[in-house]
């Protein structure tokens, strides 16, 4: 199938799926009613005239603005915290062995029911969001990085120590790039979680953000508002994904399946 | 000509300084692993092995013998059970920092560009960034891959990969090469090519070489001696020839010399015994 096709098809579902939404909600069935009331369902006509509204009063870039923050912080921190801690673990076999079911545990437990302790703890501003995505970014380029460095071939370790590399040199040459390399497989997913605690965070508290924008419309009832809202996180999430695409096929070009392609 | 069984071989063309000092000494060297199920299996078992300074010796042997666990035990990157393993003279504690090894695996960086990969060899010596790249180009040239400076080493062939890795080697000038089937993943012709370009660099400015192939005619091609290592496990040294053929050789046409021939056939004796035990062993372990 060519690109064209598919991205027919693709446009095609979404076009259905809209033009459905749109006749259950407008077309009067019983009693001059529609099947679903608009007042639960809105339509898809409204929806865009709020997002579009939103947009052109220049009232979302705010919220926006708010949530691209927390993103990327969430992100940064979490990701610089797991790539110390994944190396340290990773070269040092005591640490991992005695760190292994705290960082288990830790991982398991539910994030969301941190949120109200960070809101407790940094206030109801970007920090206890940020706190939140923290969490759930650090763990999963925690486990990348020490696997990445664990996973190192020893081949090439060997070859590099045989050229006389000291262990900075190691670090620089053969850990990092092999850490990266994991790092980097998993970055929509931490891109990903960097933004859902962001805006989980905003929707159980917060002055600001697209949580709280979704959240703020849902508790007047505005179904409009709501769906508008997530609309817009939508968009906001295909950008942030294309992105991370494009960062990764910069800095992954020497990967056989990344830069493999024939003319 | 001569063929002898008789271990270690005196090295009458070396000066008598550096017979009395070999560039690689292995002394009664045994190399047991643990395995993971608990049972121990002993690869190699008291092998002597000297190797002059400029000298090409190429060690054969069926294969699981312990050939590369041999490179690894001069390498200092494995420790032997027993025995020890003596350097210019001085007792191996740790890595062989004396050493080039040119792997049997692919040990290329597969994220650095094959320039940057042969480059980077330098950085411990301290040379800058500028010259080494300079350096590695000249040497990527020398290796016949002048216009694949930029490639990553999964956009190269094997043999590509091979040569990088020969080139990344050489950069830094190593006293003693140890090379596990460099050629391996090469064709014919390429082997050919490959080999005379090894004779070629290393005639050049000679260092001690300790190679391992699968290729009997390409080991006598190559070397000045040839090592036959038993069957494994428990794998010892069985014979060792001198090849007393003249240099410069080309590995093509010296195949067709009658001394070849002769060397060939005296080689073969002993390597096909251990082939077949080790082929047997095979069998015998998958009933
Ligand atoms: N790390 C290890 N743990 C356990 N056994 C090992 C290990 N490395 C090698 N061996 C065993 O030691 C023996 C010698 O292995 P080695 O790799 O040196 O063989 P080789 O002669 O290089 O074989 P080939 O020609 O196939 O490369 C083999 O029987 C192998 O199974
Ligand atoms: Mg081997």
């Amino acid at each position: 199938m060519n690109r064209v096709t598919l991205i027919a098809l693709q446009l095609l579902v979404g076009v259905a799926f809209l033009l459905v939404w749109h006749l259950l909600t407008t077309v009067p069935v019983v009693d001059g009613k529609p099947l679903f009331a608009p007042f639960f369902f809105s339509t898809p006509l409204e929806v865009l005239a709020r997002t579009w509204k939103d947009f052109a009063s220049g009232e979302i870039w705010r919220h926006l603005g708010i949530t691209l923050l927390e993103t990327v912080l969430a992100f940064a921190i979490g990701a610089a915290g797991g790539i110390v801690v994944g190396f340290a673990f990773a070269r040092r076999e005591l640490l991992a062995a005695v760190f292994d079911p705290y960082v288990k545990a830790a991982n398991a437990l539910p994030r969301v029911v941190l949120a109200p302790i960070f809101a407790l703890w940094f206030g109801l501003g970007i920090w206890s969001k940020v706190a939140l995505g923290f969490t759930l970014v650090f763990f999963i380029v925690f486990f990348n990085v020490y696997q990445g460095v664990k996973e190192v071939s020893p081949t090439v370790l060997a070859n590099a120590r045989m050229l006389g590399m000291n262990e900075r040199q190691l670090l620089r040459h053969v850990y990092w790039p092999a850490a990266l390399t994991w790092m980097f497989s998993s970055l929509h997913t931490s891109v990903g979680f960097a933004l859902v605690g962001a805006v989980v965070g905003e929707y159980l508290g917060s002055a600001g953000g697209l949580g709280y924008k979704i959240h703020e419309a849902e508790s007047v009832f505005d179904v409009t508002g709501v769906f508008s809202g997530m609309v817009i996180l939508t968009i906001f999430v295909i950008v942030l994904d294309t992105f991370v695409t494009a960062i990764e096929n910069r800095l992954l070009v020497w990967r056989p399946d990344t830069a493999a392609k024939t003319a | 000509m001569s063929q002898g069984a008789a271990l270690p071989v005196q090295s009458p063309s070396a000066s008598a300084a550096a017979a009395a000092r070999p560039d690689v000494c292995l002394r009664g060297l045994d190399i047991t692993f643990a395995l993971k199920t608990g049972e121990l299996h002993a690869a190699v078992k008291n092998i002597d092995l000297d190797i002059a300074p400029g000298e090409f010796v190429t060690i054969v042997g069926p294969t699981g013998c312990g050939k590369s666990t041999l490179l690894n035990a001069t390498a200092g990157l494995l420790k032997p059970s027993a025995g020890h393993v003596e350097i210019q003279g001085a007792a191996l504690n740790g890595l062989n920092g004396k050493a080039g090894y040119l792997f049997q695996a692919d040990a290329l960086m597969p994220w650095k560009t094959a320039i940057d990969n042969v480059a980077v060899a330098l950085e411990p010596m301290g040379v800058p960034k500028a010259e080494a790249l300079k350096r590695a180009q000249d040497w990527l040239a020398r290796v016949g891959l002048k216009g694949f400076a930029q490639r990553y080493p999964h956009m190269l062939s094997g043999g590509q990969r091979k040569r990088v890795a020969l080139a990344q080697m050489l950069i830094r000038d190593p006293q003693i090469l140890l090379m596990d089937e460099p050629f391996g993943p090469l064709d014919a012709q390429t082997r050919q090519i490959m080999g005379n370009l090894l004779l070629d660099l290393w005639a050049a400015n000679k260092k001690a070489v300790m190679f391992v192939t699968h290729d009997l005619e390409e080991a006598i091609a190559l070397s000045d001696r040839v090592v036959v290592m038993s069957a494994g496990p428990a794998a010892g040294i069985v014979g060792d020839f001198r090849v007393e053929l003249p240099r410069p050789r080309d590995i093509a046409e010296i195949r067709t010399e009658p001394a070849f021939h002769a060397i060939h056939k005296a080689i073969w004796a002993s390597l096909r015994v251990e082939v077949q035990k080790a082929y047997s062993q095979g069998e015998e372990a998958q009933q």
